[in-house]
């Protein structure tokens, strides 16, 4: 099969929709701009989907094991070192196919909802616009062939972020978070950077297969060269993969890096589902997973990636249990769930049934995305509603928003890991691989799947139960366009289970069998309902039991509320340190020692020229008694100084 | 071809430009002039990759000598490589938009565009020379009107910021005649001679380039902003106009980067090995400083002045490492540098003449009434922030894999620390979108701004398409500039 044309129309369509879109978008293409972008996503969407049946069904697999196709390479860049280039190319294997599908279903469903929900915006067009930018960008990601060519993508998802976290940008909170957004990503891509500074130069390539080839064999020349020499009792391949990792953990929101997620909601409500639920956040987890084979040879690096992963699962965690914006809420529970896939590769081994955490790992992206994104479309059709994002504004909407109330029911459910919904197996096949992989994790993830369970539902029950509010919505529930989205990811939402995941994508290509051990599903599923029981008791109706219980755990509830004080400490040592003692005595020392240098000389010199310019009188008497001066002078030099 | 049309030309369109005195016939005769510039160029740059032979072997092109003054053995040569071309093409780039924005400086028309045509000789000039007595001229050539055009044409402290940034570049200049000096007697041919190819076959002794390199480097260097000689920077461009804040920024701060490249390097390259540690520090030291003044400054065209100093340090950075790579990526700044520092000043200008304020913190919410020049100033932003798609990405990215490929704990030290400037630079880039074009609409006057106008419209789109063109197919420049940066390379490696 031609994959490489199939696969850069893939690329093409969206970008020159953006291109059409944006120059044009406002004067021609006014009211067609959301018609013409959902229809390339439909065509790109279809094309995916095609691209996978094929590549998983048909001509992916030679004896068993699925191999990555180069579609397309060809050379952007050349670096005058070894075999140094930037090479812009299309790789298809299991994990960038189904990252295709992901991006592509999960960007239409966004691009159709949004034609109801963005209807009235004066930049409608824009809008379209950068969501076919990020798309582009997204889709370039994951069929990176180059790790610079990731890097040059990753750069354009953070901007397209930016530029869509900023879009309503007369508010100023927005434009403060995409700020926040983009400069915190920023701060980790330099690890990113530095990372793949030392990976190229040590390799001797940037492309992706041939640095796997020449790390993956510890017999290799690059491998024992970069792990016997080392800096601060690390290995220089240490060093390298916590540097790349760094840029992942940033994109992803890990910790202690995720400050920017919460704000980013500031965004449209689609956009949250798209760029910061379902795509662009995993972009780290899916960095990390692309460079497995390399990953898995270096033990601290793992280690690194399990722990920072199985923090931010429990921190997020905590914090969404306290938080009363629907939208935050669903950002710490994200941020949680993406550490579910971070700590499930670092417990993860490699090959056939020991890497399980791998295929957990891109299952669970898999099945999150949709699931996800299905809970903040819902929570943008309540929102569209109820003109408002705090939960305390909200209650009894069961019966006002049907169609919404099912939907976002049934996410709950699967989030929460409820059998027989699609979050119920991948999250038990983490945990598997934690409890195989890593004791202490396997605990930290059991406790965090009773507290999603827990705060999945007290979301659940003050959105659509307790008491009713009095709402002026103006409309219905919304138009057919917003409600089809959710029934789409609905369906996704029950059938993605059921797809036999560690078949189709490994670490090493090779499919295997992965079986559900009903023993081992008790304490999780006990854990979930537990966790929903309580927020039954809590939440279903109005009382004063919550507050009762914030007011007791006091210091613990006031802190969690506060996620931690993490966002002043970090406006502690970007205003209070590096504006203070580096930005502004870069300034001053600027404009008084050098500056100022510059200004002496030429003020000393201004000096000198006045005190000697009454020298030159023009008085010929003056001039006269300095020659005589002068003659005599020398005279006595001579007459004394000669002999 | 014969080079010198790129002096002629400029030269007959600022003569022809004397006899009248009407805004709107001055103004069109300079269009014509920049036009007819900007279509030369390209057609040299054709013929340039057309021709094989002289054209991709890093042996210069076009060659031919005039004697000047014979006895003083000085001759007015030219000949160009891939760099120079490069060059060339960002002066009659910038040229033209610079035209387009000055299309209604109703003050003393005639002279403002007189000088103009005749700053872009001076480039040209120094641009093509091989002979450097004659590119000294034209470096002179193209600092004096500087001084008039500040002075006159300017705002804010306008006469301090000529006379400091005149008297800075001059005295660089006499260092630069120093060098230049101790390599016209010194060379090892027996003969006085200025011309740069026979000095670079018959270079210094070591002791001598040891000697004289400092004054060539630090002369040229201060030019590029060479800390801590850069602080006719900031006053210099904020006072000018706009066209000659473009200029400046776009042009005259790559001439010294380009002499270095010549000069400095090619001529005395076991210098240059010796002093590339000194080199490394003081250009880390201006990217980073650079940079973080640049997060305290409150006015936009100092902003983008003291971010020149910040940027244009990767183009020292990047000749002090000595890699193929970093030089080339030095080259590809350079000109990216020029396209992107104008296109900001320009966007700057055309916002002041709205705003009637530079400072970000009174302004606000242009995306929302000037749509247009917001989306401008937003594309200039993003090239300094070193966006992929963008020329700045391409020229950061050669700079620090070249830097990397020195082993050396100073290289990497430096190396780490001039990659930490991608992130202050996002820090005062966004605070500048932030304040100045997102945000609530600052007052109600702002409804009534005319969004660009024509003039405006297309000396924006033709900085942004350069950019592009660089950003998306970067693989053009850098096969045109990769024979003349392989000829560097060579005497670099063969005198270690």
């Amino acid at each position: 099969m031609n994959y490489a044309l199939l696969s850069a129309l893939l690329l093409l369509l969206p970008l020159a929709s953006f291109v059409v879109l944006g120059i044009w978008g406002r004067s021609i293409f006014r009211k067609a701009s959301g018609i013409i972008g959902t229809a390339v996503l439909g065509t790109i969407a279809a094309l995916s989907v095609y691209i996978a049946c094929q590549y998983f069904l048909v001509d992916g697999q030679l004896n068993g094991t699925y191999q990555p196709i180069i579609a397309l390479q060809t050379e952007w860049l050349k670096f005058g070192y070894k075999e140094l280039s930037i090479d812009i190319g299309i790789l298809l294997d299991p994990i960038s196919v189904m990252m295709l599908v992901v991006i592509t279903v999960v960007s239409l469903m966004v691009h159709i909802f949004s034609l109801g929900y963005m209807k009235d915006e004066e930049r409608y067009s824009t809008y379209f616009a950068f969501l076919s930018l990020f798309t582009f960008s997204m889709l370039g990601l994951v069929i990176s062939v180059n790790i610079f060519q990731i890097y040059m993508f990753w750069e354009l998802v953070g901007v397209s972020s930016y530029l869509l976290i900023g879009f309503f940008f007369t508010k100023p909170s927005a434009v403060a978070a995409s700020k926040k957004a983009f400069i915190v990503t920023r701060f980790a891509d330099l690890g990113f950077l530095i990372g793949i500074l030392i990976l190229g130069i040590q390799t001797g390539t940037l492309d992706f297969s041939t640095i796997i080839d020449r790390l993956s064999n510890p017999q290799s020349e690059a491998f024992i060269s970069m792990t016997s020499a080392g800096f601060l009792g690390l290995s220089t391949l240490t060093w390298a993969l916590i540097l790349v990792f760094m840029g992942g953990a940033g994109k992803s929101a890990m910790f202690p890096l995720h400050i920017w997620l919460p704000d980013a909601m500031e965004g449209p409500t689609p956009v949250s589902a798209l760029i910061h639920a379902a795509t662009m956040v995993v972009a780290g987890v899916y960095l990390v997973a692309r460079l497995f084979p390399v990953f898995h040879l270096d033990e601290i690096a793992m280690s690194v990636v399990a722990w920072v992963g199985a923090t931010s699962a429990l921190f997020a965690a905590i914090i969404a249990t306290t938080q009363t914006d629907i939208k935050r809420v669903l950002a710490y529970s994200t941020m949680s769930q993406i550490g579910y896939m971070m700590f499930s590769l670092g417990v993860s081994g490699y090959g056939g049934e020991a890497g399980l955490g791998f295929t957990a790992s891109m299952f669970h992206l898999f099945t999150h995305a949709f699931f996800k994104s299905l809970l903040f479309l819902g929570a943008g059709a309540v929102i569209h509603y109820v003109h408002s994002n705090d939960m305390t504004d909200m209650g009894g909407l069961r019966k006002h928003m049907p169609v919404t109330h099912a939907t976002f029911l049934l996410a709950c459910l699967a989030i929460a890991g409820v059998p027989p919904l699609s979050g119920f197996f991948s999250k038990e096949e983490i945990l598997l691989a934690a409890y195989e992989g890593n004791k202490a994790i396997y605990f930290i993830a059991l406790f965090t799947a009773g507290l999603t369970a827990f705060y999945m539902f007290r979301l659940y029950f003050m959105i659509f139960w307790q008491k009713e509010k009095h709402y002026d919505p103006h409309h219905g529930e919304g138009p057919m366009s917003m409600k089809l989205p959710l029934i789409v990811l609905s369906l996704l939402t029950i059938v993605t289970g059921f797809i036999p995941f560690a078949q189709y994508v490994s670490s090493n290509g090779k499919g295997f069998d992965t079986h559900l051990h009903l023993m081992f599903s008790i304490a999780p599923v006990a854990m979930v309902i537990i966790g929903i029981g309580v927020a039954y008791v809590l939440y279903q109706k109005a009382n004063d039991k919550p507050t009762n219980l914030a007011n007791a755990m006091g210091g613990l509830y006031k802190a969690a509320y506060r996620k931690f004080y993490i966002d002043e400490l970090y406006l502690f040592i970007t205003h209070k340190i590096i504006f203070r003692f580096i930005g502004k005595p870069a300034a001053w020392t600027d404009k008084n020692i050098v500056d100022g240098t510059v200004n002496t000389v030429a003020s000393a010199t201004d000096d000198v020229s006045f005190m000697i310019k009454g020298w030159q009188s023009g008085k010929v008497q003056q001039y006269a008694m300095y020659f005589f001066a002068g003659a005599l002078l020398l005279a006595f030099i001579f007459i004394y100084l000669w002999h | 071809m014969n080079l010198n049309w790129l002096i002629v030309l400029p030269v007959v369109s600022a003569l022809a430009i004397l006899p009248f005195s009407q805004l709107k016939q001055v103004r069109s005769i300079a269009a014509i002039g920049a036009t007819l510039q900007l279509l030369l160029s390209c057609v040299l740059l054709y013929v340039f990759m057309q021709d094989p032979a002289s054209g991709m072997s890093g042996s210069l092109a076009f060659e031919s000598s005039y004697a000047w003054y014979k006895p003083l053995h000085i001759y007015h040569s030219v000949g160009v490589d891939g760099i120079s071309i490069a060059m060339i093409m960002l002066t009659a780039i910038v040229v033209l938009a610079g035209v387009l924005i000055s299309w209604n400086m109703e003050k003393m028309s005639r002279e403002f565009f007189f000088l103009l045509m005749l700053l872009s000789a001076g480039a040209y000039g120094y641009f093509i020379s091989t002979d450097v007595f004659t590119m000294f001229f034209f470096l002179e050539l193209a600092v004096v009107p500087k001084f008039l055009l500040i002075g006159i044409w300017g705002s804010g402290k306008k006469e301090y910021s000529a006379t400091k940034l005149v008297l800075m570049l001059m005295g660089a200049s006499a260092l630069v005649f120093i060098g230049l000096s101790g390599l016209y007697f010194n060379n090892a041919s027996g003969n006085l001679s200025f011309n740069m190819s026979e000095l670079a076959a018959n270079p210094l002794s070591v002791e001598q380039q040891k000697f004289f390199f400092p004054f060539a480097f630090i002369g040229f260097g201060v030019f590029t902003a060479l800390f801590p000689f850069h602080t006719w920077v900031p006053d210099g461009h904020s006072s000018a106009p706009t066209a000659a804040s473009m200029f400046l920024a776009g042009i005259s701060m790559k001439l010294g980067g380009y002499g270095i490249l010549r000069v400095a390097t090619t001529i005395m390259p076991e210098a240059a090995h010796y002093y590339s540690p000194y080199i490394i520090v003081l250009s880390a030291i201006a990217i980073l400083y650079g940079s973080f003044a640049t997060m305290m400054q409150t006015d936009l065209k100092y902003i983008n002045a003291y971010s020149s100093v910040s940027h244009t340090g990767f183009v020292l950075f990047g000749i002090g490492m000595l890699t193929k790579t970093a030089i080339a990526g030095a080259v590809i700044q350079m000109v990216s540098h020029g396209l992107m520092t104008a296109l900001f000043f320009a966007v700057i200008g055309m916002v002041y003449e709205r705003t009637h304020t530079r400072m970000v913190d009174k302004m606000g919410g242009l995306l929302k009434t000037i749509p247009f020049i917001s989306t401008v100033f937003m594309i200039a932003g993003l090239t300094s922030l070193g966006l992929p798609g963008f020329s700045g990405f391409v020229a950061e990215m050669m700079v620090f894999i070249g830097s990397w490929e020195n082993g050396g704990t100073l290289h990497r030290v430096a190396t780490i620390a001039a990659t930490a400037s991608i992130v202050v630079t996002a820090v005062y880039i966004l605070r500048a979108i932030g304040k100045v074009i997102m945000g609530p609409v600052e007052h109600e006057a702002y409804f009534e701004f005319k969004d660009a106008r024509w003039n405006e419209k297309t000396a924006a789109i033709i900085l942004v398409a350069a950019i592009l063109v660089i950003g998306i197919t970067p693989f053009l420049i850098n096969h045109l500039i990769t024979p003349g940066t392989e000829a560097i390379m060579n005497k670099l490696v063969a005198n270690p």
